[in-house]
């Protein structure tokens, strides 16, 4: 069920099954509903064993970047003697994503869950979930989940009887979209600035404290509990047509659609069946202009890339963009796209920690020429000199966060130059105060 | 320093003592270092005097070992702490494109005029309000979302603001 719409029938639901049920909150509910069954299961397996089965499931990283989850945790050293760290990125911050929200919102224990039996896999007594400082709501229900997951003896010295020590402890971030960049999240952790670290070392030889660590998003995390009991065969089956993208996906879509909402798909599911068929389509008399298909870090698609689209991550790619975290910026044709470009600039510019250079100054430079272009002061030459920008920003820093910032104004005037050259060639202000 | 921080100078009793400096005592097992206390310690103190002043990352840094600049380094680093006084409930209201697709600037027009706020980042001249513009609150299909104090609240419209605000004295 993609909350707070009715179940459609091109959903797979999954991790969403239980969206809307009050009743599976709570550790009872849970375990009524199946809950727990698939980390006792994982608790008499060895850790490689639980690593197998994820890799053999395909799975891969629901936060972004949509890389293999069982190799990451193979990462991880064996027997160094040195403490492990999971940690669970709960810091969803990515402009049009909001599934990671209602996944601690509904089903508190499938995270819990699926963090109980990654730490095991992985050979960490801790795990950290860093929960955004904005998410009040889901603060407080993760912190009665635990709390009840302590008292039933799931988490503790011996977790579910195993004699194996899990622990789970909630980190609350303080409003910074960076830190949701792994090792920025874990500065924030460690009590600094949620500055990005430069790579490598990769957190599975020196992360959190310096000690080996992997980092899932909350999405993948909430997947493996199922991978566990149906199976990695049953998983590896939810595809429709690639192999390399397995499994269903929740996808936040919002905007300009009928039906905004979080969708579970099985990946390869087409994204014209996603807009117009599972959100509706667009409002009555308007038609689709743009997406951005993953949330704002990804280059922008128009009508024509969307209608031939597959959603899965090599689909998404081969129609000029990224799948990305699945959130969906859907823009119909009353949308002023420099402006909407402009907005998403101004967001990487305040977000940006101005450790490098290029992100620095290239995402203020860049706010700054599309102000001057909305208030139809652009020069004619301002289109190239955007793009020179971008292209500096592009693959030259220690994260991604300039690149996403010359994402969507790269796509943006390669797909709608004309709606730029009319600020440029009529001299029309935007509408809007404060620009 | 502002002039709102002048005043409070001198005047700042501790804040980690008795139950919030057992709660942060609490902490301590939880991680391997007394700075990764930090944030949770920021936290408590902007909880129990709704900002955290100069004297208040004095107190902290001592507490935890560390030093005023590295607090203050962190504390300016996130936008949740605030390092002025507020109003008595803080609006954070969510404008980022997403948001501002479905009408955003409507929402905030209206929380301006019926806060008497009249500019973002402003606080009313009742001290009851303060409305800042927040970027992403990652509930984009519920446009608009914002946050009063605690209150995480969704799919507020111009016609909705009035009659939320109520709620808050």
């Amino acid at each position: 069920m993609g909350f707070p719409h009715p179940i459609h029938p091109g959903e797979n639901p999954v991790l969403s099954t239980h969206f809307g049920d009050p009743g599976a909150h709570s550790h009872a509910g849970w375990v009524e509903r199946g809950g727990y069954t698939a980390l006792r299961q994982a608790l008499a397996m060895a850790p490689s064993e639980v690593v197998e089965v994820v890799k053999a499931s395909g799975l891969r990283g629901r936060g972004g970047a949509g890389f293999p989850t069982g190799l990451k945790w193979s990462f991880m050293p064996k027997e160094d003697g040195r403490p492990h760290f999971l940690v669970c990125n709960a810091d969803e911050s990515e402009p049009g994503t909001f599934k990671d929200r209602e996944i601690m919102r509904w089903t508190p224990h499938a995270l819990i869950e699926g963090c109980a039996i990654a730490s095991h896999a992985i050979g960490a007594e801790r795990c950290y979930i860093y929960i955004r400082g904005e998410f009040t709501e889901p603060w407080r229900i993760m912190t009665e989940a635990v709390e009840e997951a302590y008292a039933a003896g799931v988490l503790g010295a011996s977790a579910l009887g195993s004699g194996r020590r899990i622990d789970i402890v909630l980190h609350r971030g303080a409003g910074a979209y960076i830190c949701g960049e792994e090792t920025a999240l874990m500065n924030s952790i460690e009590g600094k600035r949620g500055n990005p670290r430069i790579k490598p070392p990769f957190p599975a030889q020196a992360g959190l404290f310096g000690l080996p660590t992997t980092i899932n998003n909350v999405e993948t995390l909430a997947a493996v509990p199922h991978i566990l009991t149906r199976g990695a065969d049953w998983y590896r089956g939810l595809s429709l047509g690639n192999s390399k993208s397995t499994g269903t996906k929740l996808i936040s879509v919002c905007g300009h659609v009928m039906r905004q909402g979080n969708y579970e798909i099985t990946l390869g599911t087409p994204m014209r069946d996603l807009i117009f068929d599972m959100c509706g389509g667009m409002r009555p008399g308007r038609t689709l202009k743009a997406v951005i298909p993953g949330g704002s870090s990804v280059p922008i698609l128009n009508a024509t890339e969307v209608e031939g689209c597959v959603t899965d991550y090599e689909g998404v790619v081969a129609a000029g963009s990224m799948l990305g975290s699945g959130g969906m910026i859907v823009m119909d044709d009353s949308t002023d796209i420099v402006y909407e470009i402009y907005r998403l600039t101004r967001f990487y510019a305040h977000e940006s920690c101005a450790q490098c250079t290029q992100c620095r100054e290239g995402t203020g430079w860049t706010v700054r020429i599309l102000e001057r272009i909305l208030r139809g002061e652009g020069k004619a030459s301002d289109l190239d000199l955007l793009l020179d920008l971008a292209e500096n920003m592009t693959g030259k820093t220690i994260c991604v966060l300039s690149d996403s910032c010359a994402a969507p104004v790269v796509s943006g005037i390669q797909k709608f130059r004309a709606d730029f050259e009319a600020y440029l060639t009529a001299g029309r202000p935007h509408a809007l105060a404060g620009v | 320093m502002s002039a709102a921080h002048a005043t409070e100078a001198g005047t700042h009793p501790p804040v980690f003592t008795g139950d919030t400096l057992a709660r942060l005592e609490a902490l301590y097992d939880s991680y391997p270092t007394r700075q990764a206390c930090l944030l949770p310690a920021l936290w408590m103190i902007q909880e129990a005097r709704g900002w955290i002043s100069p004297e208040a990352i004095a107190e902290v840094a001592t507490v935890l070992g560390l030093t005023p600049a590295h607090v203050r380094g962190v504390v300016t680093f996130y936008t949740m702490y605030h390092q002025h006084p507020m109003g008595r409930h803080v609006i954070q209201v969510c404008t980022t494109s997403p948001c501002h697709l479905n009408g955003s600037a409507d929402v905030v027009g209206a929380l301006l005029k019926e806060t008497g706020c009249g500019e973002l980042g402003a606080t009313s001249p009742d001290g009851r309000f303060t409305v800042v513009e927040v970027e992403c609150l990652g509930a984009c299909g519920f446009a608009t979302p914002m946050l009063i104090d605690d209150d995480f609240i969704e799919s507020v419209t111009p016609e909705r603001v009035a009659g939320l605000l109520q709620r808050y004295e």
